[in-house]
């Protein structure tokens, strides 16, 4: 019979013990930071940056990628667009009792991967096991710890008119796949998430170019949602432009069928910089070397720093304000 | 092939087809003192036009009114409220398209249904929805059927499907609306000048062009049947204001890759076999007689209106102005709702809510602040 | 008033087929459209294949709107 997940599992005794050697240590190791009760460590810096992020996807296997893939990427993109170097991560799991432990073997594993990938490592951890029926699946929770290097920030506050918009690749892969995986609207497609975690590639820009005003990863909300609160927190006008945005042709053709708009679906594994005028060049080329990069494109530019608003030019030339999602996104017939 | 349809949305082809409605727009303005009136029809349009920014740029040239052609939109409340309604019994499976489930009823929206612990389901396509009540043979699945002629085909073959599979716990609350009788309508009462139409591309894929010599010949109304990608519409535009300038009313086949002169046939026959045109209840207009079908008496048992006893009380009266705006008389900045107190987070008229709908196309595109 | 997509058949079954759209697929009714072969291009509507894309006709209109793009530009 297979293995499952049984509330014995989360009770802080024998099985649990079994169960975090057999699937936890295995796939993070036990480190040397996690003998106490927290972990303890130092960082290389005085300035610190601290997140964190609750995951809950369905299904939670997914072309590309598992939820624990996201939580780990999730996170790590979190503190690197902020213009830290991410070290360390914990992760809080709550279970649904009968969980095959299969399942949750291959998530650690997964989240190991990712996390060597990504240069990071998993030092504290916590297991839930909760009754059938009250969650789907699994929740994973991740906190991060990173460092800000000396000289190295991000500088928002010097964006000025003219400044470059870039992206480092398609948008919308992700929302895209996941609705696929679920197969309820009878979307069928090959395309994988962009889940991935992108403290690479933003290391290899950060260490080579000043002049980077700001980075941000549009997950929930889609590109159009980041740029708008950009816009907004930042009181600039943005301008981007229909048709230099890179987007997949199966992406586009999803949202031709369900009459949504690739601008608001979520990425897992994309990143917007705006950076002065001078280093697109340069920014455009170390992106492109880098596998996360290859779509890299430049978007648009910031018009001014007057009003809080994104807007978009059209085909035809013309422009049109864009806003923050508004609900969810819906299949229409009309 | 895949060349030609992307050649549809040409960019350099939609910039040049710009200036010459432009120009023509223009002669026209000379000779009358005003812009040419061109009413589009379907909601799909108003969306697209609005997107591409068509409407935007053509502001000074052409005034583009936005029609009847949003289904949501032109329900009116009672009948709203009545299929949200349907979701508070017990043991239902509610399925419809993903248009309806937030537009506002009295008491609430299928969505706050939903979230309140209902079972509301969103499908893609109306025999999705008997596939649904095929798996759960102890729920009573009804699917609120909204839609114009393009959609009430799809209809039947959902009710096709449940007879012939001999489903018995799946039925359907219609409340469709059919083109003909509305534009008559219109332009019996004279509701807004309108010199022509651009006409619905896809309902005309099920009509067929032959069905709308009635605005040439009794109205000397010109139409044309455009498509609905930029360098579509631009055609269709220009040859609408072309037939002003010549002083002719023809009706004109813009979209003829998809549109035939006598529509779909198997489309109509399954219609005219499974429905029959009924009296429906327009928002802001009324009763208008056999502008809708709705289940013949021999299938009464898919009929949900005979299967559930829906009593719905007076609706909430509020400010919105949805009726006079699907009749092209205001436009949604004339509302002082709009964009204040309805927005399509909050919505308040179901205008705001279908992607559709005139003030959800002016307030996502055409807002300037 | 109604969303309508071109969409390639890939393959044909008795009541439906399955259609693609810029390599994003899904099946779709083709009762309206008996007459569909593999390889045809339709417009698809909650679900249902409407109507058979004409490539003749389609050609037709895209010389026609050249022309008229064209046309006055060298008077
Ligand atoms: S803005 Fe809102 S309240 Fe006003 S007409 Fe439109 S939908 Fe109705």
């Amino acid at each position: 019979m297979e293995e499952r997940i049984s509330l014995a599992h989360g009770d802080g005794g024998e099985l649990a013990h079994k169960l975090i050697g057999d699937v936890f240590v295995r796939a993070f190791g036990h480190t040397e930071e996690s003998r106490f009760d927290a972990a303890l460590f130092t960082v290389p810096s005085e300035k610190i940056a601290v997140t964190t992020d609750s995951f809950v996807v369905k299904p939670v296997f997914f072309p590309g990628g598992n939820i624990g893939k996201l939580a780990v990427a999730g996170t790590v993109n979190d503190i690197a667009v902020s213009g830290a170097v991410p070290l360390y991560l914990t992760a809080g799991f709550i279970i649904e009792e009968g969980f095959k432990i299969k399942d949750l073997k291959e998530i650690a594993e997964t989240m190991a991967a990712e996390a060597e990938k990504a240069n990071v490592r998993i030092i504290a951890g916590d297991t839930k096991v909760v009754e059938k029926g009250s969650i789907d699946g699994i929740y994973i929770n991740t906190s991060g710890v990173g460092y800000v290097e000396k000289n190295r920030a991000v500088n928002p506050d010097g964006m000025e008119p003219g400044d470059s918009i870039i992206v480092n690749g398609t948008i919308g892969d992700h929302g895209i796949a996941i609705l696929a995986a679920r197969g309820e609207l009878g979307i069928q497609t090959e395309l994988p998430s962009d889940c991935a975690a992108l403290n690479g590639l933003i290391k290899n820009v950060l260490s080579e170019v000043d002049g980077v005003r700001i980075m941000r990863d549009p997950t929930r909300g889609g590109l159009a949602t980041t740029l708008v609160e950009i816009a907004e927190d930042f009181q600039a006008t943005l301008e981007i432009d229909d048709e230099l945005i890179p987007i997949r042709q199966e992406v586009q053709g999803a949202c031709d069928i369900l009459g949504y708009d690739p601008l608001y679906l979520a990425n897992e594994g994309k990143v917007i910089f705006i950076v002065k005028k001078e280093r697109e060049e340069q920014v455009l080329k170390i992106l492109r070397e880098h596998e996360l990069g290859q779509n890299a494109a430049v978007i648009g530019r910031v018009v001014n720093r007057e009003k809080g608003r994104l807007q978009l030019k059209t085909a035809l030339g013309t422009t049109r304000r864009l806003n923050r999602l508004s609900g969810m996104m819906l299949p229409r017939i009309c | 092939m895949q060349e030609i349809l992307n050649e549809f949305s040409s960019p350099q082809l939609s910039r040049k087809l710009l200036e010459k409605v432009k120009e023509s727009a223009e002669k026209f303005i000379e000779k009358h003192g005003r812009r040419p009136a061109i009413m589009e029809v379907c909601g799909s349009h108003t969306h697209a036009l609005a997107e591409t920014g068509i409407k935007k740029v053509l502001k000074d040239y052409v005034n583009l009114i936005s029609g009847p052609g949003c289904p949501v939109c032109v329900t009116e409340q009672k009948s709203i409220d009545a299929m949200i309604k349907l979701a508070d019994g017990p043991d239902r499976i509610i399925c419809t398209f993903g248009d309806m489930v937030r537009v506002p009823g009295t008491e609430q929206s299928l969505l706050e249904a939903k979230t309140a612990g209902k079972d509301i389901r969103i499908v893609y396509s109306p025999p999705d929805a008997v596939k649904i009540a095929e798996e759960n043979p102890d729920k009573e699945v009804i699917f609120l059927g909204i839609g114009f002629e393009t959609t009430i085909p799809i209809l039947a073959v959902a009710l096709q499907e449940a007879l012939q599979k001999n489903i018995k716990n799946f039925s359907m609350w219609m409340t469709t609306k059919l083109v003909e009788p509305i534009l008559r309508t219109l332009l019996d009462t004279n509701a807004t000048k309108i010199d022509g139409f651009l006409l619905p591309g896809h309902v005309s894929i099920v009509l067929g062009k032959n069905d709308y010599q009635y605005l040439a010949e009794e109205y000397k109304i010109p139409g044309v049947i455009a498509g609905f990608e930029p360098v579509e519409m631009l055609s269709s535009i220009y040859k609408l204001i072309n037939q002003f300038l010549d002083g002719r009313a023809e009706i004109e086949n813009d979209y003829p890759a998809v549109v035939s002169d006598e529509g779909n046939p198997v489309a109509k026959q399954l219609i005219a076999k499974y429905f029959e045109p009924v009296d429906e209840a327009w928002r802001g207009i009324g009763i208008i007689p056999k502008s809708g079908m709705d289940i013949r008496g021999e299938f009464a048992e898919f009929n949900a209106k005979n299967r559930f006893q829906i009593t719905v009380g007076e609706p909430r009266k509020t400010k919105c102005r949805c009726g006079e705006i699907i009749r092209g008389m205001v436009a949604p900045e004339d509302c002082p709702l709009f964009g204040k107190a309805c927005t399509p987070l909050k919505p308040i008229g179901p205008c705001m809510v279908s992607a559709e709908g005139t003030c959800a196309a002016h307030y996502q595109y055409m807002r300037e602040d | 008033m109604c969303v309508g997509v071109p969409a390639k058949v890939i393959e044909k079954y008795e009541y439906s087929a399955l259609v693609d759209v810029m390599g994003s697929q899904i099946t779709v009714g083709i009762i309206f459209v008996p007459e569909v072969e593999v390889g045809d291009y339709v417009i698809v509507h909650a679900g249902q294949a409407m109507s058979v894309i004409d490539e003749e006709n389609a050609k037709l209109s895209i010389e026609e709107w050249r022309r008229l793009a064209d046309a006055g530009n060298s008077e």
